[in-house]
């Protein structure tokens, strides 16, 4: 249908965009494996073997082990109370008819576009008068709430979309709204939630803002923050930077490459509306 | 409260929608909770901004009344206007030039079928994923006096144009911006790729009865399907951008000067370095009315034109 020469050069485009797309990546991952005594601020290539040391390094001497730890503590507790807050809430929006439901669920809707800068002042100020600044707690309840805009919006359309023969049905054999949605509904929307699941925690565990706001000790630091801090303390010291850059980056990048799909689908209906 | 429609209409209404013997409003107890935390935690902070940004405050001392003299200042204050005026230029570098991209891109791969697109779709996408804490440490080294870019244009005879790319006036925000297109690429290319998929064969073989070329066949084709995709890829770019707060932080922390600033960095800056809380609280007002507008204005076009 198309020629030769078409075909050829929509290739060669395809993989220049992938080395476009790659380059900053595998170069990272390079100067990870590199000579820690390398005076460059730039991406070295490791000439004299891999240097699998500087991510034990990154660990213990740059702290990483520490900043997993809370950012792990943080990030788990964000997805169980996003995600169960979530699939209740769409399921009421999805499948019930209540009044000022629409009202409602339009308020979560508008938390899509809301940008963080307009909530991170007061939030500040209402966390530290409550004693939470510096406490996971003041990582944790921001997160989860902002995670609910895009959270309630997913179950609902899922809700929604779901088989309403299926209710009907739990319901004539006596099932109560709780146990339908327990025992029929919440099993059957498992790709559903796990894409809610994968997305807010992409989210939670790169978010950086809002920690670097609400945390000024070193033991709550989450990652991200605790590669910015470290950027600007040693700088010269290129090859842990990017060591801890690619402990950073590699729980998400693993869960995105296995589950890339449903990934891109959660990602993308962030912003679509009905 | 709306009354039920009569009729079967209210009948299914009325037990489709609820469990037989549970009451009506046992919706807002599945609600509750998670309005509970979205109220205090989003709505309610929100109203505190538009209140706190009609005060003049240093986030010690007791407020003064300032009424729209913060605004007043955004419209008026050269280093409040800067950033306001630096985030329009880098939309073209965050939203403009990913989606002209992928759509030259998307107009070349809706011809031919292609192999390994899972393949290119995951490497594509990647930057999307990536913190950008983690994308911001990557590109500084990239951009760094003796980074990949300088040596590379040495490597191939260009050396008298390397220069500190983000350390140089003219030359940080784009430098910067050239990361956001990075970023927002694959993502918009992602999207054409999946809308062209959609488009009907039959219609670009019509086009081609019709004696249609490549570039009329992307006009008449291509880009009229792909019109709620486009719409999707302008919101989600735009809103990224005017959020755009780690990059900057990571790479320029808004310099040098104040080259790079943009107001998701100005409204940190304010209310956590120089303690004018007020005037932060403004910006990120202001923000948020722009993200709105943008966004409304983005889906109106599109519905308009589609009906």
């Amino acid at each position: 249908m198309i020629s030769r020469t078409e075909r050829t050069l929509t290739y060669a485009i395809l993989a220049l965009f992938t080395v476009v797309s790659l380059t900053p990546v595998l170069g990272i991952l390079a100067t990870a494996l590199g000579p820690q005594s390398s005076l460059s601020t730039g991406f070295t290539l490791p000439d004299d073997g891999l240097h699998w040391g500087n991510f034990a390094d990154a660990w213990t001497s740059g702290h990483f082990g520490t900043y997993l730890r809370n950012s792990a503590l943080v990030t788990l507790s964000v997805v169980a109370v996003a995600t169960l807050l979530s699939v209740l809430a769409g399921y009421a929006f999805g499948v019930m008819r209540f009044p000022g439901s629409t009202p409602l669920f339009y308020l979560f809707v508008l938390g899509l576009a809301l940008p963080q800068e307009a909530l991170v002042v007061p939030l500040y100020f209402d966390l530290r008068h409550l004693e939470l600044t510096d406490t996971y707690w003041g990582l944790i309840l921001p997160q989860a709430a902002q995670s609910l805009a895009f959270g309630v919006f997913w179950m609902r359309t899922y809700f929604r979309g779901s088989a309403r023969s299926v209710i009907e049905a739990a319901r004539i054999d006596g099932a109560n709204s709780w146990t339908t949605l327990w025992r029929v509904l919440v099993p059957m929307a498992r790709p559903a939630i796990s894409t809610l699941v994968v997305i807010v925690f992409m989210w939670t565990w790169n978010e950086f803002l809002m920690a670097l706001v609400m945390v000024s000790d070193e033991a709550h630091r989450t990652v991200p923050l605790g590669l910015a801090f470290f950027q600007g303390q040693h700088s010269s010291e290129t090859a842990l930077l990017a060591a801890a850059a690619v402990l950073i980056a590699l729980p998400v990048v693993i869960v995105y490459v296995a589950l890339q799909r449903r990934f891109i689908a959660g990602m993308l209906s962030g912003a679509v509306k009905e | 409260m709306k009354r039920a429609p009569r009729g079967p209409a209210r009948l299914t209404g009325r037990y489709a929608r609820r469990a037989p013997g549970e009451p009506r409003a046992v919706g807002y107890l599945y609600v509750l909770p998670a309005l509970a935390l979205y109220g205090a935690l989003l709505v309610f902070p929100f109203g505190q901004s538009v209140w706190l940004s009609l005060l003049h405050w240093d986030g010690l001392t007791a407020a003064t009344w300032a009424g729209g003299d913060n605004y007043h200042d955004l419209l008026t204050d050269p280093d409040l206007r800067a950033p306001f005026a630096h985030a329009l230029i880098l939309l073209v570098f965050y939203s403009a030039l990913p989606v002209a991209i992928g759509l030259l891109l998307a107009a070349l791969l809706s011809r031919a079928r292609v192999r390994g697109m899972t393949f290119f779709r995951t490497v594509l996408f990647l930057p999307q994923v990536l913190a950008l804490v983690v994308v911001g440490v990557a590109w500084r080294s990239i951009l760094a006096p003796d980074g990949l870019l300088n040596d590379t244009l040495e490597a191939v005879g260009l050396g008298t144009l390397a220069r500190p790319w983000l350390g140089d006036y003219d030359w940080a925000l784009p430098a910067v911006g050239i990361v956001g297109t990075w970023v927002g690429t694959g993502l918009c290319m992602v999207l054409f790729l999946a809308g062209a998929q959609r488009i009907p064969r039959e219609l670009y073989e019509a086009a081609r009865l019709d004696g249609a070329g490549p570039i009329r066949e992307f006009l008449a084709v291509t880009l009229p399907g792909l019109r709620p995709q486009i719409a999707v890829a302008l919101t989600l770019t735009i809103v990224a951008g005017l959020r755009n707060f780690d990059l900057i932080y990571i790479t320029t922390s808004g310099g040098p000067g104040n080259a790079t600033s943009v107001p998701a960095y100005e409204v940190y800056h304010r209310a956590f370095e120089t303690n004018q809380v007020g005037s932060a609280a403004a910006i990120g007002v202001t923000l948020t009315l722009l993200i709105f507008v943008l966004t409304v204005g983005i889906s109106r076009l599109v519905e308009g034109r589609r009906t």
